[in-house]
């Protein structure tokens, strides 16, 4: 269970919330000239990180706006929460919350024993 | 094969108060080189070894597993196994595993404590009773024991269920006999012990950090007891599959999310069956040791954590109050949560892919246990061959551009 800061209505419980998946997927501007390959990419693929990822949450139980988060998640930490219309923000700003190389946290992490 | 276990083994170490048994597999360090690495030390990976040493003839094989043995989501299910899903490719494929479950006990000579108790799907609703009514036919056809019950012949076969005094009444189910669980330790265990037997070596709390891959094609994988050099990786890695498909430049279309369970104090008997429902979202058995196992949803969200939230057990034990009154009181013991990756189309992914040497079998989302000889098998014979079996080819990766998808999101049930 998480808390999320609605950036409308402020802290709220995510049973509140719906996820709507990766954010910043665009859909392609050539549909027409897209392979089946390119297609299917944009149809079905999605980035499944264990660590930084971008995605979209809706207030559906509150004030039923779309917003972007970035969230953890190796240890579900949401690192930023912005509006829609707010600049993605940058990979690098969250680097140092990453701790081993594939991604867990030294705490935490629920995968492994807390370590210090 | 040896055959460790029988009675008389069972006398003969009792005497010696259990101490001499042995280990049942060796703890090898890792070799520069291997002929097929399968990354993932789950009943499927072990599964796979074991099938590529016996019907394949390899030779030179390791599993490497980053815990140890069965860790992950092998030893995190509900253990339900049953083939009765709609698409042919599906019944044919989660079949083939039934038949082997059929016999698993004896051709490892280990008890999977495989109990065939049977499955029920409730139908809560017309709509429900239309699409189980149209699975159960797909099925008959398919040769799947798969029937249709009534309400009461429902209330006959579990006594203790509310059918009719809830905000879903039960109208229904359909029925599959061969259905059932099985011991998922076991399963680990057994195919460790024969595959182990069969030369393979068994690399645990070894953790494959990366794939190297040169032009299209894979060198080895990157592990935190060095670099293992190989040219036919497979990768059954159920949540994190898709993280160490990324390591070879590979993109896959899964998500990663927390599947709940939780186990109930110890009771006497009193469901002799599996019961699973879609629509309230809630499936029950009772194990051996007498306590109840409880199936619950995944999060809505994607994660890694090996949690999973609260709200999805309150959601189903809910159901399963109103669904079975007398459990009203009972005490749940533990509750954990395994990462599954669950695929559009709610079904498995068993394929090559764009870089040579380099298999999947994952995107088992919600419901690969039931599926493990059965995937083990025809994962085996794809790597074995570099083409998939009849079996598997349907479930390519390129079903994803060429439009060929399973759905199966009504079939795969509860937590999708």
């Amino acid at each position: 269970m998480i808390l999320i800061k609605c950036p409308y209505c402020g802290q709220r419980d995510q049973s509140e919330f719906a996820n709507g998946g990766e954010a910043h997927v665009i859909r392609p501007k050539n549909p027409e000239s897209l392979s089946d390959k390119d297609w299917g990419e944009y149809v079905f693929y999605r980035n499944n990180p264990k660590g930084i990822f971008y995605e979209r949450w809706v207030h559906s139980h509150g004030c039923k706006k779309w917003f972007n988060a970035v969230r953890n998640t190796s240890t579900d930490q949401i690192l930023k929460v912005y509006k829609v219309n707010e600049k993605r923000p940058d990979l690098s700003d969250f680097e140092n919350t990453l701790k081993s190389p594939s991604g867990e946290p030294l705490v935490g992490s629920g995968n492994f024993a807390v370590k210090k | 094969m040896k055959k460790k276990y029988s009675i008389t083994s069972i006398i003969k170490n009792s005497l010696s108060d259990n101490e001499n048994w042995g280990k049942m597999w060796r703890n090898p360090n890792p070799k520069k080189h291997y002929d097929v690495i399968i990354v993932g030390g789950g009943g499927h990976g072990l599964g796979t070894a074991y099938y590529l040493a016996k019907h394949h003839g390899v030779k030179n094989i390791a599993v490497i597993e980053k815990g140890w043995l069965g860790s992950g989501n092998t030893g995190r299910n509900t253990t339900i196994i049953r083939s009765n899903y709609l698409w042919d490719e599906s019944a044919n494929l989660y079949d083939h595993a039934v038949k082997l479950w059929e016999n698993l006990s004896e051709d490892l000579n280990y008890n999977m404590m495989f109990s065939q108790r049977g499955v029920l799907n409730l139908a809560h609703n017309e709509h429900d009773i239309k699409e189980i009514k149209r699975r159960v036919s797909a099925n008959r056809l398919n040769g799947l024991d798969t029937m249709w019950l009534d309400k009461n012949e429902v209330k006959d076969l579990v006594p203790i269920m509310n059918t009719n005094n809830l905000r879903y009444p039960v109208l229904g189910a359909a029925y599959q006999p061969r259905g059932g669980v099985a011991r998922h330790d076991a399963v680990a265990w057994g195919y460790a012990m024969r595959a182990d037997e069969l030369g393979v070596d068994i690399i645990q709390n070894c953790e494959v950090k990366g794939i190297k891959t040169d032009n299209y094609k894979v060198e080895g994988v990157e592990t935190t007891k060095g670099f293992i050099k190989s040219s036919k990786i497979g990768v059954v890695a159920s949540g994190h599959t898709s993280v160490l498909a990324a390591t070879a430049g590979v993109r896959l279309p899964l998500q990663s999310r927390p599947l709940q369970a939780l186990v109930s104090e110890p009771i006497k008997p009193v469901i002799n069956t599996v019961v699973m429902s879609n629509a309230v979202h809630a499936y029950v058995s009772q194990s051996d040791k007498g306590e109840l196992v409880i199936g619950a949803g995944t999060d809505g969200y994607n994660s890694f954590t090996q949690r999973g939230g609260y709200d999805v057990i309150e959601e189903t034990v809910r159901a399963i109050v109103e669904l079975y009154p007398i459990f009203g009181k009972m005490k749940m013991l533990r509750q954990w949560g395994g990462i599954v990756d669950i695929c559009p189309d709610a079904s498995p992914i068993i394929s090559k892919c764009d870089v040579e040497g380099l298999y999947f079998n994952c995107g088992w989302g919600t419901g690969g246990f039931k599926a493990t000889p059965g995937s083990a098998n025809v994962f085996a014979h794809t790597i074995a061959k570099d083409e998939p079996h009849k079996i598997n080819a349907p479930f390519a990766l390129s079903r994803f551009s060429d439009g060929r998808l399973i759905d199966e999101h009504g079939a795969a049930a509860v937590a999708h």
